[in-house]
């Protein structure tokens, strides 16, 4: 390969040569397993394929499917839904809890480790137990109606109306801990003396939290935010181990449909539909923000 | 290169023992893991060791849902089994189509498979272009309406006879403070009572008619339309179930807070297990006793096309193992479902199940919608009616619009 060397200034390809080697095998499996996985799976949303991929083109038909489903649009109801609120409520709970455990705080080391401990957790055994302490039968209902107050209903998993915040509750409740966490160590990286330049401008806490420490904690924000964002998108194992897409299709999501469909019902194609659907979402928000990011970022600094 | 000698040995150590195992062993991938079905299974299996083969149980928990991707998906990814259940019908027909499937046609013509099995649309189930490729095994039939005498008697009403009377019993349970009908949460149990209903109130030949031959007109009809009217009264009925899994439904049932089930022959294991007698703790109605018909629908074992010469002869025995009389007697006695052979003795059998062989004996039988329809127009019909079941504001004018529109798109 020395010998491709040629005079003068040294070719760009082959700087850094050993490290170029060296990361080829991670090159070829980003664009073989993730870029190629995504084409086929893209290509095969149009076709009619069944139990097994199969070459047949049938246009939008799949699509066309896939929108007149009520339980798709359910899910993508839900999605919304979901995603909307465990974004808000992680965050801002996430960040007042930071706050307070940053106010120099006896046993901060032990509130630290149950805040975080449900994160240790995986998603079924969350859904479980959130399925037992919402089930109307033993859970805070049972227990509140035990203590006098004999009409206190609360059931969400058993009303479809509401099932989503049932499983939104469990969320956080897993979640903000991992949150806490990352801007914990967001707000300890933030110079002690900008705390004491505030404090002799006479400046209100809150407010220096919220106009000087907040934006100061860009990077931190958007590195919770992915966390977050693609935690959103992916929610799955805990709908199934909490209410298994039930009451009906009530608390359905869109990556619960991909999987039914491709696996239970053999249809692959409709399983391919919802899946590109799925990654155009993750796009149409990741591309702008990401072009943002980082398009600008030479200019920037 | 020193780091692909390590893998190269590491795998041989991994290849050897397998390689050196006994060539009769045979994996047999299936999904019954309850007790009843545990010690269904293990009768087999005891059949199967007698031929000097042995039997590796390769259980897969979480019932057909979650097994049936496992299992295809080791198929299909060149990881196959010995030997796998299927419900028989349609769910492996793609996997014969594309030759990934034994064809047992030797066996069963030497055999005699043809004459042996009753009903014979059992045995056309297995067939696809002529040749089999399955074994059943048993056959299941859904159409059983499960009541709890002890929740009529606490409601002070008689044990009712038919699904009519059951639904003018319902106020009387709810103002005992019993749930008339228990159903589920799981998808398939909503749209397996609304199969059971379309058979006992519109009848065999449109439930032939919609399944069979896929006919819309028919599907969004007036007949049709009553079913659904049943329906909205079975959906009044099941609320307050609040159960997900069939077995706690059931279970509901035995304990007297439900008056009753609308589920499968399965279903009398659970009670044979809580020492209840049917007649005297139970009652069971085939047909919702309004139309004493069972659907024959049940399990298959389907044999993966095998490179491995002893096992592919391992096969061949399991396959007519699985058909002899003694298996079939001590297997299904277990399992509470009934023989596909009609020339054995059930003499063990209990009263429910000489109810079931009497209408088997008959001839007053359909085919299971999973024989009739394929999975994914299953899976359509179990969210609509999971959603009709779990939602009272859907009316069921939409669905039955819904409904016809799933027939019409079905293959």
């Amino acid at each position: 390969m020395a010998g491709h060397a040629k005079t003068g200034r040294p070719n760009q390809l082959f700087r850094n040569l050993n490290a170029k080697i060296a990361s080829i095998p991670m090159i070829l499996t980003a664009v073989v397993i993730f870029f190629g996985g995504t084409l086929w799976t893209v290509v095969y949303s149009f076709t009619n394929s069944k139990l097994l991929p199969r070459l047949n083109f049938v246009g939008f038909d799949q699509y066309e499917r896939l929108w007149d489903a009520p339980r798709w649009v359910i899910s993508i109801q839900n999605l919304a839904i979901y995603g909307f609120f465990s974004l808000i409520f992680s965050l801002v709970i996430g960040f007042l809890l930071a706050a307070l455990m940053d106010q120099k705080i006896r046993f901060e080391n032990t509130f630290r480790t149950i805040f975080l401990y449900p994160f240790a957790l995986s998603f079924i055994v969350t859904g479980l137990v959130w399925q037992w302490i919402l089930n109307p039968e033993f859970g805070v209902q049972s227990v509140v109606r035990s203590l006098g107050w004999t009409s206190f209903t609360f059931d969400p998993l058993y009303t479809p109306s509401i099932v989503i915040y049932g499983i939104l509750i469990a969320a956080l409740w897993q979640g903000t801990g991992l949150v806490m966490c990352l801007m914990l160590a967001g707000l300890r990286g933030i110079d002690e003396d900008i705390w004491k330049a505030a404090r002799v401008d006479g400046i209100p806490t809150w407010k220096t939290y919220l106009l000087i420490i907040i934006p100061m904690m860009r990077p931190v924000f958007i590195t919770t935010l992915v966390i977050i964002a693609s935690g959103i998108v992916k929610v799955y194992d805990l709908v199934v181990a909490q209410t298994s897409g039930g009451p009906g299709i009530a608390s359905e999501v869109p990556a619960k449909y991909v999987y039914d469909y491709m696996f239970q019902a053999q249809n692959l194609g409709q399983g391919f539909a919802a899946s590109t659907m799925m990654l155009i979402t993750v796009a149409i928000i990741i591309v702008p923000w990401a072009y943002l990011e980082f398009g600008g970022g030479r200019k920037r600094v | 290169m020193k780091l692909r000698l390590l893998a190269a040995a590491l795998a041989a150590t991994v290849v050897l023992p397998l390689g050196v195992a006994n060539a009769t062993d045979l994996e047999v991938t299936h999904w019954w893991t309850s007790g009843g079905e545990a010690a269904a299974v293990a009768e087999l299996a005891k059949a199967f060791d007698a031929t000097g083969n042995k039997w590796v149980d390769g259980a897969i928990a979480g019932s057909g849902g979650t097994a049936r991707p496992i299992m295809i998906s080791r198929i299909t990814g060149g990881d196959p089994m010995g030997a796998t259940q299927f419900n028989h019908g349609r769910q492996a027909e793609e996997l014969v189509q594309s030759g990934l499937m034994r064809d047992l046609t030797d066996v069963a013509t030497k055999e005699n498979w043809k004459d042996i099995i009753k009903p014979s649309s059992l045995l056309d189930s297995c067939t696809i272009d002529g040749k089999i490729y399955c074994a059943p095994v048993n056959i299941h039939s859904w159409q059983w309406l499960w009541l709890s005498n002890a929740a009529f008697e606490k409601a002070g009403v008689a044990v009712p006879k038919n699904w009519d009377e059951f639904v003018a019993a319902a106020p009387a349970l709810e103002k005992a403070g019993i749930v008339p009908l228990a159903v589920g949460g799981q998808p398939w149990q909503s749209a397996g009572a609304f199969d059971v209903l379309m058979v006992a109130i519109a009848g065999k030949d449109t439930f032939n008619k919609v399944f069979g031959d896929k006919d819309e007109e028919v599907a969004a009809g007036p007949e049709i339309a009553k079913v659904f009217k049943a329906a909205d009264d079975a959906r009044k009925m099941s609320k307050g179930s609040n159960v997900q899994d069939w077995n706690q439904a059931t279970n509901l049932v035995i304990t007297g807070k439900a008056g009753g089930q609308i589920m499968g022959d399965w279903a009398q294991g659970e009670f044979a297990l809580a020492n209840q007698v049917a007649g005297k703790d139970y009652t069971c109605l085939p047909g919702l006793g309004v139309n004493e018909i069972i659907s024959t629908g049940g399990d298959a074992f389907y044999f993966p096309l095998l490179k491995d010469e002893e096992k592919s002869k391992a096969q061949e025995v399991l396959a007519s193992t699985l058909l002899a009389p003694a298996t079939q007697v001590a297997f299904n006695l277990k399992k509470g479902s009934l023989p596909v052979r009609g020339d054995v003795d059930l003499a063990a059998a209990n009263d429910c199940m000489k109810k079931g062989l009497e209408i088997l004996a008959k001839g007053n039988v359909i085919q299971g919608t999973d024989q009739l329809l394929s999975a994914d127009s299953q899976k359509q019909k179990e969210d609509l009616f999971s959603e009709f079941f779990a939602n009272p504001s859907i009316t069921p004018e939409d669905a039955q619009k819904r409904f016809a529109e799933i027939i019409a798109s079905a293959d």
